[in-house]
């Protein structure tokens, strides 16, 4: 109840209050998430239930009865009669999951890379930076095409479906982390120098001890920013692997996965099967990024008007 | 009729938390060759007259009432573009740091004769002499030469005085300087508000010196205005009201201003100020934690002997050896500090004061050069656990307040952690007990552990840095610059805090200062510190009275003179 109230009371919610585009996009991305979350309630049908699919409903426009069996979905049905709605609902949910996974794996790896690189300066420095420098010159795309190949080549093929979507965020983390790393550095360069790292040294605290209790708690607030943009990015990024086919598996079809399946029938005339799950993405990944806009704004008081 | 009148001046600035007024009614005037000096602590408004003079308030706050008048001309309620004739014209300004005022990436020349161009009507030739005859009457050598230079090729010092060469260039009526030099070392100092004086008188300029230093209005002001939450306390010449001041407010504010002629024992209390809401308590330190274990007593004679200790930084990496550059910034510095004395020192920015703080707690290792302390190898060299255990009885207090308490940390885990680290409480209520008792000792009262550091006032800040510094009970502390952030009510609390603590707990104090009269106040002996080196060595009265070193000489003589 404190912490409610303190959070009620901060500058944070009083600058949220007065952003209507936050508040928006707020409302959108929540609103998307818990439907991710508690798809297997909201979905009129399990869409990877194979005893609930009727080939007969493939391809039924939205809104309108069946031809053949009179059954009628809101969003309309793809080729094999699975409701749109639910496909959205379920592949959200692998969308948002990956998403999420991916930043917090980049968000370790970057933030602690970053601290170390800080802390340490010299030639652990230099190293970090430069691959971090390499690293930012390939497209993230193709770093995680990169790895994706990689570790696909490693797995059995028993496993692949599997493991694709842990081999995904995994790819996804690698090729994201070098910006958190450089903010990081860059926020905890500023922290070293002041002058309560100096009093931690002084009463016999460790370098690990100083990194993670003094300075990590203090550079927060911009990884903060940069984790909620990177989820954005994440999620067009699997979407976007997955559109290529080097992603989510078809047995688990993301929003990305959905997109392709429904890009083939764009020409034909079922245009239901690509625009919606197109939509949903463009809206969570929006909505995000604008939360995220915001966050920046107001956790920056010099960009205050 | 004067030259500027300010008539019930009201200055607001709303925000989420209501109207806060920073200026209320004020009514003040200056004449033609006149220095008013405008004084009051941090958030009386003193610069926010300043500011609403040159309407240059910052957004949202405004001009909610009042008058502005310059020399029978209304200026209040000009637009701004209207006022821009008038700012930069009839009203220049200099402010507080001269880093920032200049335009780093042109030339003194290019900056002046634009400045010149813009507001006077004559040709670019006139203008470029004219510039080179302002900074030769500023006092820059040879300024044909330096007029082609950019501002980083000038010291701090110098780069005033070309800020004031630009104020001075448009022929203003009235000049309103910001703390002009309050980020100058003193010698420095001496020059520019000796300048500031001349061109005043020379001139007939009328001129508002905005300023917390009390020996700086001492030496400059002709009469003297003090400010206290946005009210104007009171007005005449500087005489009076630094002699015989007539309010309640100014009388404690003038107490609290350490004396620069004689050595008192104790500040004295100081009422009505905007104090921190602390009181130190009686606190009987027999039987307790903190006087415990009697290694207090153990050592006579010296505690802390230094012998050639030198610390060299590298300034530019290289690959090669000869091409690494460095700067000695503690060059052979001997001296020693004797149990349960304050020892001083003193000395100008980049002195290498600081520094020697920094080598003595181990936070950068010494060059070359010996640190013994009660018998205890500091270097390391005879053993890092010797070093280290003698670490835990030396602590330091820093000079910020703002930086050197961790944010996301409650009080009491902030005043806690020396404890926790060197474990030296056996359990939880232990260290939460004596983390009370610190919080009390040092006037914060034990209900202050629950809180964050932003709740604070930066004096209640630097109690708690004294706090946290307590909490190993260390034999030896160092203050480096304790009170230079502070405002001078909240310095003398300071100051009778650490003295008070000294003789409670029998503490052997480093003090390190830039402020002379500070140092005469708080120490026995006292080391002049310049270029790294450590000139002189004395008793505190010695160096006051009888300096033997000409540049302690020069120190001594132009160090702002407030005696009352």
């Amino acid at each position: 109840m404190d912490m409610l109230k303190r959070a009620i009371a901060s500058d944070l919610f009083w600058s949220f209050k007065r952003s209507p585009v936050a508040v928006i996009s707020a409302l959108v991305a929540i609103t998307l998430i818990l439907a991710a979350v508690f798809a297997p309630l909201l979905a009129p049908y399990n869409p990877f239930d194979p005893a609930s699919l009727n080939l007969m409903n493939g391809f039924s426009k939205p809104m309108e009865p069946n031809a053949f069996t009179g059954e009628s979905f809101v969003l309309g049905t793809d080729d094999q009669g699975r409701d749109v709605l639910s496909t959205i609902l379920y592949g959200m949910r692998i969308s948002l999951f990956v998403g999420a996974l991916a930043v917090l794996f980049a968000m370790v790896i970057g933030v602690v890379l970053g601290l170390v690189a800080a802390y340490a300066g010299g030639r652990t420095d230099a190293i970090i930076m430069r691959i971090a420098d390499v690293q930012l010159t390939f497209p993230s795309i193709l770093v995680a095409m990169l790895i994706f190949g990689i570790a696909k080549g490693f797995t059995p093929i028993h496993l692949r479906d599997q493991m694709a979507i842990w081999v995904l965020i995994i790819s996804i983390g690698l090729s994201d982390w070098v910006q958190f790393a450089r903010v990081v550095r860059g926020a905890a360069l500023v922290e070293k120098s002041k002058e309560y790292v100096e009093a931690a040294i002084l009463i016999g605290r460790g370098p690990v001890a100083i990194i993670f209790k003094h300075i990590l708690p203090n550079v927060l607030s911009p990884v903060l920013v940069i984790a909620t943009i990177s989820l954005a990015l994440a999620i067009i990024s699997e979407a976007t692997l997955s559109f290529l086919g080097v992603g989510a598996p078809p047995t688990q079809p993301s929003l990305g996965t959905l997109i392709r399946i429904g890009q083939g029938y764009l020409f034909s005339g079922e245009w239901w099967i690509l625009f919606f799950p197109a939509v949903t993405l463009l809206l969570l990944a929006l909505s995000v990024n604008l939360l995220g806009d915001w966050l920046r704004d107001a956790l920056n008081p010099k960009l205050d008007d | 009729m004067a030259l500027l009148e300010i008539k019930n001046m009201v200055v607001e600035f709303p925000g989420r938390h209501g109207v806060f007024t920073s200026v209320k009614d004020v009514s003040l005037d200056v004449a033609e060759g006149e220095i008013l000096g405008l004084v009051g602590e941090s958030g009386a408004g003193k610069s926010t007259v300043g500011n609403a003079v040159l309407n240059l308030l910052q957004a949202p706050g405004r001009l909610a009432a009042g008058e502005v008048w310059l020399n029978g001309e209304r200026i209040d309620q000009l637009s701004q573009s209207k006022f821009r004739s008038i700012r930069g014209k009839r009203i220049s300004m200099i402010f507080q740091d001269p880093m920032t005022s200049l335009n780093p990436i042109e030339t003194i020349e290019y900056q002046l004769v634009e400045t010149i161009l813009t507001h006077l009507d004559v040709s670019k030739k006139e203008a470029e002499q004219r510039a080179i005859d302002l900074l030769d009457q500023v006092g820059i050598p040879d300024p044909a030469t330096r007029i082609k230079q950019y501002p980083h090729q000038f010291s701090g010092g110098m780069r005033q005085r070309v800020v004031i060469a630009l104020a001075l260039s448009v022929e203003p009526e009235l000049i309103i300087a910001d703390e002009p030099t309050t980020a100058l070392d003193v010698t420095i100092q001496a020059q520019i508000l000796e300048l500031i004086k001349d061109l005043c008188k020379s001139r007939n300029l009328g001129v508002i010196l905005v300023t917390h230093d009390m020996g700086v209005i001492a030496e400059t002001a002709d009469r003297v205005a003090v400010m206290y939450k946005g009210e104007l306390i009171e007005v005449g010449d500087s005489d009076q009201v630094l002699r015989a001041p007539k309010e309640e407010y100014t009388k404690s504010l003038i107490a609290a201003v350490p004396p620069s002629n004689k050595k008192i024992h104790r500040f004295p209390k100081v009422a009505l100020t905007d104090s921190d809401g602390s009181a130190l308590q009686d606190f009987d330190l027999k039987g307790h934690w903190l006087a415990a274990g009697d290694v207090h007593d153990a050592t006579q004679g010296t505690l802390l002997d230094v012998k050639n200790l030198s610390k060299r930084f590298l300034v530019q990496n290289a690959f090669l050896e000869r091409n690494r550059r460095y700067v000695d910034a503690i060059k052979s510095v001997s001296f020693d500090v004797k149990a349960g004395e304050t020892f001083g020192l003193v000395g100008e920015s980049g002195s290498g004061k600081s520094t020697v703080a920094r080598v003595l707690t181990g936070i950068h290792p010494a060059t070359s050069g010996e640190m013994i302390f009660d018998g205890k190898d500091l270097t390391g060299k005879s053993g890092k656990s010797e070093a280290a255990a003698a670490r835990g009885d030396i602590q330091m207090v820093f000079q910020d307040p703002y930086s050197s308490l961790n944010g996301r940390m409650k009080i009491g885990s902030i005043v806690a952690e020396p404890m926790v680290v060197n474990n030296l409480t056996s359990n939880k209520e232990e260290r939460d007990d004596i983390v009370a008792d610190l919080l009390e000792l040092v006037g914060l009262g034990k209900d202050a552990a629950r809180k964050f550091p932003h709740e604070f006032s930066g004096g209640q800040r630097q109690r708690i840095s004294i706090a946290r510094a307590l909490a190993t009970r260390p034999r030896f502390l160092i203050c480096d610059e304790p009170t230079s952030a502070l405002d001078v009510s909240i310095q003398a609390q300071i100051l009778n805090l650490l003295k008070d603590l000294q003789e409670e707990l029998n503490l052997t104090l480093l003090f390190i200062s830039h402020d002379l009269p500070v140092i005469r106040q708080m120490c026995d002996r006292v080391g002049v510190m310049q270029f790294g080196e450590l000139m002189e060595v004395a008793e505190t009265e010695a160096i006051f009275e009888a300096p033997q070193v000409a540049y302690t000489q020069q120190l001594v003589s132009q160090m702002p003179k407030f005696s009352k």
